[in-house]
This record gives structure tokens, sequence and C-alpha cells, in this order.
């Protein structure tokens, strides 16, 4: 009993020295050396508690590979045209997989904020980027989002993503930004 | 160009006082404005009465103010006397004599004398025409060190063009404004620059309320912002009625300072409110948006009116309606689909016109539209130039302009077209124009 514990440990221990976050491959166990004990050969049933739980590690990695990508599905940002605040058709496919991360995990909470580019009044861009936000929650909403899970509010042109003055720059800038603020732990992808 | 020739033999013949006079322009924003050189075509002699600042020993802090001022107010044609030669100028000595020819010679009707009085500043104001002094006051002025010195300074300048014109000047006026997130305020010269907020917030659109004893302002937290008051002279800030939730933008005080209007965004759209600020309650919903926003307030002098953009119909234009929000309508008519963005509305004192900006060709351009005939005037036509702010003399606006590579404030006289710089560390933004300063409202 001892013996198996010592091994394991020692397995762990090689894993964790040997490879960092890539998929574990199945390494042998490395043989103890005569001096740390006169261990007996291990037995097959320690073999398949390892591939157990390397199999656990491996799934636990994937599912925090899909939470990620769940969570970047529900940062996505949205762009909008000049001086508009309609959701472009080419965004809508971004919003409508929120709409289902959203649907998948109900305790998560969104802040949607809005942004302006720099033309245009400083002042007028803030009333613009609430409008940007109202309607990324207003298309959520019609997806059958609960509306109490999606704040708004709106920086204007106070926070620039790209700092140019180009039409690239703009266009960029003209943004949707979405912030899990509630439930963001153990996200689960949509069925 | 032979006009200009004649002038500069004019100048030459006139050589030992060594006197320039300063621009003159057409109406019309002249960017390119030189000293000594007359820009514009329609010029026409005699509009303004000449002004020469008599040179005189010591008061030279003060003398540099006033001549200042006056130039500012562009109601003078002034004339810079370089140096004093001796019988040429100001005896210096109360009851000495002037020389009336040799500034009649120049061109002026007015000579402005200053002596030194105890704990102040005795002004002579000659008519030189007449030959004699038309006005003279003793005007008691608080140390060069004072904080109030300036401003002390600025009103006998505004004095002085009262006597002259009639009119009062406008130095004893300050503005607000944004720089990196801060409100400054900076005296109406472009000098003594003081922030107003601390660093490290964002702050937007200052308004003074009208006493010039405190503004308002939106404080811009994470995404949201109540409009915020503040003492001039500092003090606690206390949070408008009606703006702890959402974001509340574009503030502006009633003239009686008794309400605030402002405009309050939420998922349902920007909306214009007004808050009975000297009771501290009942916010009042102006206008229904219905996804369309409304924003930017501005009272007429007499109260009963608030100009607002609104996007009802698409971009926004400039609208107004009664103070407690009915009849709305179109102020500044738009060609729907072919007239640009309009935005940043200000009723002048006078109550005549309101000034914005509109996009020209993808660049904010300085409008004025006439209350009662609704005819719209483009005042500047090249660069950026957005945000006017109204002087209290009517004439005059601030505003945003990137004509010298950055943004920064301009001053624009609307009569003569003059434009000047008002020297502000960093991009500025969003002036607002106070009042005229009355001496209880001085705050160092």
């Amino acid at each position: 009993m001892r013996a198996n514990s010592l091994m394991l440990l020692l397995a762990s221990a090689a894993l964790a020295a040997g490879c960092g976050g890539k998929p574990a491959p199945e390494e042998p166990a490395p043989q103890p050396t005569p001096a740390a004990a006169p261990a007996p050969a291990p037995a097959p049933a320690d073999d398949s508690a390892e591939r157990d739980r390397l199999d656990r590690e491996r799934l636990a990695r994937e599912a925090e590979e899909r939470a990620k990508a769940v969570a970047a599905d529900l940062a996505m940002m949205i762009n909008f045209d000049y001086d508009q605040a309609t959701v472009r058709q080419t965004d809508q496919a971004t919003l409508d997989r929120k709409a289902a991360v959203l649907a998948a995990n109900p305790n998560v909470k969104l802040q949607i904020s809005g942004h302006a580019d720099e033309r245009g009044s400083d002042e007028y861009n803030l009333a613009l980027g609430n409008r940007r936000a109202a309607a990324a929650k207003r298309y959520l909403e019609n997806k059958g989002i609960d509306g109490s899970r999606l704040d708004v509010v709106s920086y204007g042109e106070e926070r620039p993503l790209n700092p140019g003055h180009d039409e690239a720059a703009y266009a960029q800038n003209r943004r949707d930004e979405f912030q899990v603020t509630a439930g963001g732990d153990n996200l689960v992808a949509p069925q | 160009m032979i006009r200009l020739l004649a002038c500069v033999t004019a100048l030459a013949v006139l050589a030992p006082l060594a006197p320039v006079r300063s621009t003159r322009a057409a109406a019309q924003d002249t960017s390119q404005v030189k000293e000594g050189v007359r820009v514009g075509v329609e010029y026409q002699p005699g509009v303004r009465p000449g002004l020469v600042v008599l040179p005189g020993a010591g008061l030279d802090s003060v003398r540099a103010i006033i001549r200042r001022d006056l130039d500012y107010s562009d109601r003078f044609e002034m004339i810079t006397v370089a140096d004093a030669p001796s019988g040429a100028g100001s005896s210096g000595v109360p009851g000495g004599a002037v020389n009336y020819g040799i500034y009649r010679a120049l061109g002026a009707s007015f000579g402005v004398e200053l002596l030194e009085a105890p704990g102040g500043v005795t002004v002579r104001l000659h008519d030189v025409g007449a030959s004699q002094v038309r006005n003279q006051q003793a005007f008691s002025l608080p140390p060069v060190t004072d904080p109030g010195f300036r401003l002390a300074v600025h009103r006998v300048g505004d004095e002085v063009a009262r006597w002259a014109t009639g009119t009062e000047g406008i130095a004893a006026s300050r503005l607000l404004f944004v720089a990196g997130g801060r409100v400054y305020r900076v005296d109406s010269d472009g000098e003594d620059i003081v922030p107003l907020t601390p660093a490290g917030q964002t702050s937007l659109s200052p308004t003074w309320s009208p006493d010039g004893q405190r503004f308002a302002f939106t404080l811009l937290g994470a995404g949201r912002g109540g409009v915020m008051l503040q003492g001039i002279a500092g003090g606690a800030v206390q949070q408008a009625p009606g703006t702890a939730a959402g974001l509340n933008i574009t503030p502006a005080f009633s003239p009686d300072g008794r309400l605030l209007a402002y405009a309050h965004s939420d998922e349902s759209g920007t909306d214009v409110y007004l808050a009975n600020i000297a009771d501290r309650c009942c916010a009042q919903r102006l206008t229904v948006g219905r996804f369309a926003d409304n924003l930017s307030p501005t009272f007429s002098p007499d109260g009963r009116r608030i100009a607002f953009v609104s996007t009802r119909a698409g971009p926004p234009q400039i609208y107004v309606m009664a103070a407690d929000g009915t009849d709305q309508e179109l102020l500044a008519p738009f060609d729907y689909g072919a007239t640009g963005s309009s935005n940043a509305p200000e009723w002048s004192p006078d109550g005549a016109n309101v000034v914005f900006h509109r996009e020209v060709s993808g660049s904010p351009q300085l409008f004025v539209v006439s209350v009662a005939g609704r005819r719209v005037r483009q005042l500047t036509s090249s660069g950026r130039n957005e945000d006017p702010t109204w002087a209290p003399d009517g004439r005059h606006v601030t505003f945003v302009s990137d004509r010298s590579g950055r943004r920064q404030l301009w001053v624009i006289d609307l009569e003569t077209g003059r434009v000047r710089q008002l020297d502000t560390p960093g991009a500025a933004r969003l002036p607002a124009w106070s009042r005229r300063l009355s001496r209880t409202a001085v705050a160092p």
C-alpha cells in the first residue's frame, strides 16, 4: 500500500515536471531507484488508476477549453456602422451564440458597454454608445434572454480600442463590449 | 493690395511712434490672422474707433492686461505705441498734458491713461477728437500676488470699454473646459488655468451656474455617470437629484439657477429631464424618445424655452420646446439625407440666436440659427470646429478647433471674424463660458 502511494506520488511529480499544459502522453511510470525502496513491481491495477487519473485531467482540460470557448463567445464584440446603432446582419450570429450561452448558463449576467469612434460630438457619442448597448440588449431579449441579466452602459468615445485616427481605427472603435459580471465560473457549452 | 500699401505708407510716415494696428477681417472666420496686416477685402475704415493705451511708467502688468482686454473686446482699432517718446504720450503725472494731436494723427478716437493711485489705479479715458478727458475713476486693486488680482483688473478693462462704447466688456469672465478628464477654469484672456476636479476621473460637460459660484458636470464612472454640482472655489461635490442611476449627461442651469436640465440615458434611450436643484427634488421628464436620443438642453435667457438635440428624424438635429416639454419643434432647418449631424446647441445671451455645430463633409463647423427667423448661417469652414459657447456679450464664441494641429480652444468674434487662441496645455474640449463675474463671484 505504502509503496503504491509512493509510486503515484513519483508519477505525479514526473508529470508535473515534464508536461506543462499539453495533453498528457501515456508515459511509463519511472522505475524507482534501488536506493529509495525495494518496492515490488507495479500491479496492473495501478496502471488503470493512473489512466483514470489522466483521463480525468484530460477531461478537466477539455472542459476548461470548452469553457474558454464559451467565455470567448460571450465576450466577442460586435461593431456598428458610422452613427448607427442597428445590429448588423453579420453580427447577428455573434449575438445568437451569446443568446445560446446565456440560455445554457442561467446564472450568467452580462454588462454591455457601447462605444463610439471619435468623430461626432463627444456628448452625443455617449448617447450613441448607450443606444448601441441597448440595441444588443434588445436583440438578446428578443432571443428569450431575461433583460434583468443584461446591464447597459456607455463610454461614448472615451475608451477607444484603437487610438488611430483613420477609418480602420474608427471601425474598431464603434463597438459593443460584453463583460460577464456574475456566474462566469463553470460555464457550460450550449447543447 | 493698394489699400495695404497705402496703409503701410501711412504707417511709415508716422514711424517715430512705431504704431501697429490690430487686424481687421471680413465678417467670417479667418483662421490666419497676422499682426499688423489687414485680412479681408471688405475693410471699412472707421467702423471701430481707434484706441491707444498711453504709455506710462509703472503699472506694467495692469497696463498689459487692460490693453489686451480692450484688444480682445474687438470693439476698437487698437493702436499700439511700442515706446514712449518724450512728450508724445502720457506725462505719467496727474494733470500732465496729453499730446492729442499726435494720437489724432494715428487715428485714435480714444486714449486710455493709467496712473498709479494708492491701493490701485486711476483710469482716464481721453476723447482724442475733443481733446478732453471723458471719464476718470479710481479703482482699488488687490496686490498682484492676490488670486483675485487679474479678475479685478479685467473689471477695470470692462468698465473702460463701457465708457467708450456704452457696452461693458467681457474680460471679467472665465471659461470651464475639459482636458484629460479634468475640468479646468481659465480667464477669458487665456491666463490663470486652474484645475477644479481631481486627476484620474473622467469629468465631462462642465457648465456654469448663472451666478458664477458653482458648476455642474458629468462624472463618468464605469459607463454610468451622475451630474455633479461643485463650487468654483471648491467644497463638497453634490449629486444632482434624479441622476443617481444610469448615465446623466449635458447639464444646463436655468437662468434663475433653480432648475437643472440634463439628459438621462438608459436602455430606452436618452431623454431630457428637468430637476429642481433649489429644492433638491422632482426630476421631471421633458422628452419621450422611444429609442431616439434627446440631449444637450440649453435654456433661452428668459427661461421659457429649451433648445436641444434630438435624433427623432434620424441624425441628430437642433429642436426647441417650451421649458415644460410641450410644443416641441424643429429649430434649425435641415435637408433630410443631405444635411450633416447637428449638435452642441447653446442659446445666445440676448436670446436671438442658437449656436451649434453641424457636420459638413465629415467635419463639424460652427453655425448659428436665428430663433425668430430660423435662418441658419455658417461661421467656419476649415478644419474641425465644434462645441461652441457664447461669451456674455453675445458676439464672441469660444469653440474647439484642430486648426493648430491639436484640439485647442479658440475665440471668434462674430462681428469681424477675428479668431484668437486660448492657449491651454494639452488637448482641450467642451468649453463653457461664464456670464460676467461679479465681485461676489470671485473665487481664487
